[in-house]
């Protein structure tokens, strides 16, 4: 089934530096006994903005918190690289953000060394790269519904990821709150770090993707260049995924 | 009836002239219950706390009986902590019974229980909502646990204000270990107790009257409480 496989160049991590060249190997899941995940075996570059398509209940998101260590597999691995340093830093922004029952600057806070919340100017900054600076005082959970995911987003990025995983982040959310979250994410991708991005939408998908893997039941039906895949080099599942056509 | 209102007049003015016995066994009362519910807390919360995340065989038992124990009937926990501090029990020795200590003592049995089961409850569902974000972010042992109780903070001192509205208004097990002595072990359930049974109604209504002020201050501020968490979003 698997379409097109992208063979990924050598990492270009500094000597010592977390590899975020990250591979599985027949990634098996089952719950209750039956299969959502079915030998997934992917390759990611770490050079690129990766996108995991699939209509709903295909596995995005068990795949993805597979990959950042949340969820135990059946059967198969997940590896980075096999560099010597391990790992890499990873964060991941859920679809429905959840913030601590604190301020806006507190959340940031919580996940900074303590050296850095001193001064302040770390957590300032973050907040201002998020557009919530005016907002350091509030109780996080009276923002809105995309400036908690922005607010997310930016806690994300105060551990510093060399990996970040999303998980449909800018579902539910207006138009502005989505586009700054896409150019956020973009800025993060162009700063080295690898970045995953679950979503369904295809029109987002078309903006943020250097590659596309799309699932269909639990199956890997295709990983690809976004420019093949949506310019039509696809499977035939993911064809009238992305035609619009009812895909179950 | 003339003799109910002749009551309740000379008791509002007990209350309203500060009656030295009235406010000596009113303070009795708060020190053996603020004191029963500080040490239950010390034990309940981080007891309630562990029952919340850890997952362990025969957890579901453990829950059963923490739960049933906040039923606990007090008589029974008077009746046990007597036989324990009496002069031929195990801790006879330390010479506590019918002393403001051994109140304590009993009122702790008692409300270590609801502290626990209720403090477990809050910290689970919140403990439901963070854990995936918090091993998302690398968080691990007694940090997850400092943090749910951190955030939890405004839920968790209901808890410790319900565990001291059944101290304060329990007289089963504090008359069996306190012995209702004058000047010395009386608070106001037994006081009351006592005085009805005397037929000095104006004293048992005065006390009746500042047990249900307590009530009502400790529900207001339960009340208060929620309303600022409501308002700060716990920030």
């Amino acid at each position: 089934m698997l379409r097109a496989v992208i063979d990924p160049p050598a990492p270009a991590a500094p000597e010592g530096a977390a590899s975020t060249r990250l591979r599985t190997r027949n990634i098996v899941l089952k719950i209750d006994g039956k299969s959502v995940l079915d030998g997934v075996t992917l390759d990611f570059d770490p050079d690129r903005l990766t996108v995991i398509m699939g209509p709903n209940g295909a596995g995005k998101s068990l795949l993805l918190r597979i990959l950042h260590g949340l969820l135990k597999p059946t059967g198969g691995e997940v590896s980075w690289g096999g560099g010597p340093a391990g790992p890499p830093r990873q964060a991941m922004v859920f679809q429905k953000p959840v913030l601590l029952r604190r301020s806006v600057a507190a959340n940031i806070d919580y996940v900074l060394p303590k050296s850095e919340c001193r001064d302040g100017e770390e957590c300032a900054g973050l907040l201002a790269r998020v557009g919530l600076a005016h907002k350091a005082r509030q109780a996080a959970r009276l923002l809105s519904g995309g400036e908690q995911q922005r607010l997310a987003l930016a806690r994300a990025l105060a551990t510093k990821p060399e990996a970040l995983f999303l998980d449909e982040p800018t579902a539910s959310l207006d138009p502005p709150s989505v586009l700054m979250i896409e150019q956020l994410v973009k800025e993060i991708q162009s700063t080295g770090t690898k970045v995953l991005f679950v979503t369904h939408d295809v029109a987002q998908a078309r903006r943020l993707a250097d590659d596309v893997v799309f699932l269909h039941r639990g199956c890997v039906t295709d990983h690809a260049p976004a420019a093949d895949f949506f310019g039509g080099a696809c499977s035939p599942v993911a064809a009238d995924f992305l035609a619009g056509k009812i895909v179950i | 009836m003339q003799d109910f209102a002749e009551a309740f007049t000379v008791a509002f003015g007990l209350v309203g002239a500060l009656d030295a016995d009235l406010v000596e066994i009113v303070v009795l009362s708060l020190r053996v219950s603020l004191a029963a519910m500080v040490v239950s807390c010390v034990i309940g919360l981080p007891l309630g706390g562990w029952l919340a995340i850890s997952r362990f065989r025969g957890r579901g038992v453990m829950l059963v009986v923490v739960n049933a124990l906040m039923g606990l009937p007090p008589v029974v926990v008077g009746l046990m902590v007597y036989l324990n501090f009496s002069r031929a029990g195990p801790f006879g020795w330390l010479g506590l019974l019918y002393t403001p200590t051994a109140m304590i003592v009993a009122q702790t049995i008692l409300i270590t229980p609801i502290i626990a089961a209720l403090s477990r409850q809050v910290l689970e569902d919140l403990n439901t909502e963070y854990a995936e974000q918090l091993r998302s972010l690398n968080v691990t042992g007694f940090r997850v646990v400092r943090t749910l109780v951190w955030d939890a903070r405004f839920p968790l001192l209901t808890v410790a204000l319900a565990g001291f509205g059944r101290a304060v208004a329990e007289v089963g097990a504090v008359i069996i270990v306190g012995g209702n002595i004058d000047h010395l072990t009386r608070v106001m359930t037994t006081a009351i107790a006592l005085e009805t049974s005397k037929g000095d109604l104006p004293m048992a209504l005065a006390l009746g009257i500042v047990l249900l002020l307590i009530a009502l201050g400790v529900n207001a501020l339960v009340m208060s409480l929620r309303a600022t968490a409501a308002r700060y979003a716990y920030a």
